[in-house]
């Protein structure tokens, strides 16, 4: 099986559209969403309706979860995009935000938007440390998530040791099978690794590899649409800079 | 996790009888109803798991191996991960490995010269797909029916794009002592040229029998292979040419830049030796005295890095096709005005000069006979006083002299050979012959792996 994992699509339609561009260029039998698809970003509506005519699994972010929750331990930024995306969804979209899971499964690969650990706590997946948990608290030998807009790669070895390896964009990387693993996956509507392009992953089963990928997007469109819209000018300008 | 033993079927292979117990693996003959090739399968030995060499060097087999292709790697049929029984199985390479070869004294010059050339074949094909194996030794090299070199045992190896996954946890320096490259000893994982300073090594054994720095076992020793030379051949050895001399010690330099940068390189070297330039290196006939030895310890005290992983990859190979013919002539100053201008974009370029002597069909006149020789060196000196106008230091430039009755063919084999990024040439004008005979340019262009760029006269 070709899993096309994507996450952290944060309302950000052009963004959305050249990542699914992509994956159709690059046949995939599988799609999974690891969650915010909405929050920051000025085509929140769009992307639950494109997201959703997918047909294939999400899990949900926390600010998916924060559209009928408080948004109460966001940034100040974060909340009053949560704010102003409120306003632009309907009830039906809110309400399949909502209810969206926190964890799934595709053919034994564990999808989850922050960490395995605690669902709900919505834990960055930073280094070595939080990873362990990650490993801990789940049986999987490949888990996929996102929620740290950064790609990253750790391993578990037979010994316990955890370790990150570098990941090389576009390269495919050895799942070796003496080891179980954890991939967060990169944003596609928010990067933050200094390169302003979207990211998605491809995990192959068969060949127990996976490949991070790049796709570059009209980035100056959205940061437009993100100012006429009146959120908060960061956010416009972090589309630019990827950071 | 289980446990392999004879009658054991994992995957569809049947384990048979066990063929050998190391101390890190044990290795089982298997079949499978699929394949009809003899087959092997290693399963390391876990240790209570903490054993981390081990393991690791057997995960890195798992990445690699299934990742090379050619008659050069062992062909792998399948692995297993720890959630039943760890393994990879591999195709059988009937024979022994080098050892026995080495462990009964020096080399007859032929065999020396055909095997060295063979290994640094697989070397070459290894590196040229992003594999440094870093533990080339004679136990690790077998030999197929056909007489291609198999290199085994890639616990150690690196890849250049995949992570390295023992430069993430271990700090000692790992590879096999008598062997191991001063780069290496410094914790550079990944230089290809490491295995060259091996082969090296390996060449030092045939030619005298003994290892060029003993047999050490302590890592402490290890750190001499920074200052301390090799006692030189053709002092245990006074028969020895000068010219394998130079290659030996070329090869065994401390500092990988001023080493053969590619296997293809040195193999070209062995099996031309009316070729090879002679330095001091080739003729010094004593080692190095007390204070040379004293101020290099001195300098190798304070240094705590030589080498880079895949620095080949970023100093781009500029090979130059020089024709000497008079009718070359009218290209020669634009050829080098070329040459110069290429160079202010890529200043580390090296540079390989080639020249091409067209022989006759039959191949009587090849040069081994005096006039032949003598035909050779001057083209040699033609090549050099051309090259004066471009005022490289010699570590920047080789030249070459190639004699074939297809010279298109000459500079095609010679830029695999060097790993040639660029191909510059020039052009003849049009003639009649030129029609009939096909011209050289057009069929270099048409197959070279490498960019090409034609140069004419306006």
């Amino acid at each position: 099986m070709r899993l096309a994992a994507i996450t952290d699509i944060h309302g950000n339609r052009e963004a959305l559209s050249a990542v699914l561009d992509d994956i159709a260029a690059r046949g995939c039998d599988a799609l999974a969403v690891l969650g915010d698809v909405v929050g920051y970003g000025p085509d929140p509506g769009w992307c639950v309706d494109r997201v959703q005519a997918l047909g294939c699994v999400v899990v949900q972010g926390n600010h998916d979860a924060a559209i009928r929750g408080s948004g109460a331990d966001m940034s100040a930024n974060a909340r009053a995009a949560i704010d102003w995306t409120r306003g632009q969804l309907t009830s039906a979209q809110a309400d399949w935000l909502a209810g969206l899971p926190l964890t799934a499964e595709v053919e034994g690969v564990a999808l989850v938007h922050a960490s395995a650990e605690a669902p709900a706590d919505w834990i960055y997946v930073t280094g070595e440390g939080p990873a362990t948990g990650a490993f801990r608290a789940s049986r999987a030998r490949v888990t996929l998530c996102g929620h740290v807009h950064v790609p990253q790669l750790y391993s578990l070895d037979l010994r316990g040791i955890v370790a990150g390896m570098r990941v090389k964009i576009g390269q495919a990387m050895p799942l070796l099978r003496t080891r179980r693993w954890l991939a967060v996956v990169g944003a596609v509507g928010q990067p933050r690794d200094g390169s302003p392009q979207a990211g998605y992953a491809i995990l192959d089963t068969a060949a127990e590899e996976i490949t991070f990928r790049r796709v570059p997007y009209e980035c100056g469109t959205t940061a437009l649409k993100v100012r006429a819209a009146g959120l908060p000018e960061a956010l416009a300008l972090r589309l630019l800079g990827g950071d | 996790m289980r446990r392999p033993e004879k009658g054991l079927t994992v995957d569809g292979f049947t384990l048979g009888e066990q063929r050998h117990e190391g101390g890190f693996a044990t290795i089982w003959a298997v079949t499978h109803p699929l394949y009809r090739t003899p087959m092997l399968l290693k399963a390391p030995k876990i240790l209570d798991g903490d054993d981390g060499p081990t393991i690791v060097g057997f995960e890195i087999e798992q990445m690699v191996m299934p990742r090379l292709v050619g008659p050069h790697v062992p062909r792998i049929m399948g692995q297993g991960g720890f959630e039943g029984l760890p393994y990879i199985v591999q195709e059988e390479i009937p024979g022994q490995s080098l050892q026995a070869r080495f462990d009964k004294g020096p080399w007859a010059l032929s065999d020396l010269i055909e095997t060295t050339a063979r290994i640094a074949e697989a070397l070459a094909a290894l590196h040229a797909q992003g594999v440094a194996h870093l533990d080339l030794k004679p136990a690790n090299i077998l030999a197929r029916e056909t007489g291609e070199v198999v290199l085994i045992d890639f616990g150690l190896a690196r890849h250049r794009d995949l992570p390295d996954l023992l430069e993430e946890e271990f700090s000692i320096p790992m590879g096999t002592y008598p062997y191991i490259a001063p780069e290496q000893v410094l914790r550079t994982r990944g230089d290809p040229r490491s295995d060259i300073f091996a082969l090296g090594a390996l060449l030092y054994e045939m030619a005298t029998g003994r290892a060029p720095f003993g047999m050490p076992a302590k890592m402490k020793h290890l750190r001499r292979r920074l200052w301390l030379d090799p006692v030189p051949p053709r002092f245990l050895r006074p028969e020895l040419p000068e010219w394998l001399q130079e290659i030996i010690l070329r090869a065994l330099e401390v500092d990988p830049e001023r080493r053969y940068q590619t296997a293809a390189q040195l193999r070209f070297d062995l099996q031309h030796p009316g070729q090879v330039v002679l330095t001091a290196r080739g003729r010094k006939l004593r080692p190095d005295g007390w204070l040379t030895l004293w101020r290099r310890r001195r300098k190798a005290a304070r240094l705590t890095r030589l080498g880079t992983s895949w620095a080949r990859a970023d100093v781009p190979i500029l090979l130059v096709a020089v024709d000497l013919s008079p009718e070359g002539e009218a290209l020669h100053a634009l050829l080098l005005t070329w040459v110069r201008r290429m160079l202010t974009h890529q200043p580390e370029a090296r540079v390989a000069l080639v020249n091409v002597i067209r022989t006759a069909l039959l191949g009587i006149d090849t040069g081994v006979d005096a006039a032949g020789e003598n035909r050779h060196v001057a083209r040699l000196v033609a090549l050099k006083t051309w090259a004066a106008g471009l005022d490289l230091p010699e570590a920047q430039l080789t030249f070459q002299i190639l004699e074939s009755v297809d010279p298109a063919q000459a500079i095609l084999d010679h830029a695999t050979q060097v790993g040639a990024d660029h191909i510059l040439m020039g052009a003849r004008g049009h003639s009649t012959a030129r029609r009939y005979l096909g011209s050289v340019s057009a069929k270099v262009v048409a197959e070279a792996a490498a960019s090409v760029t034609v140069i004419r006269a306006g």
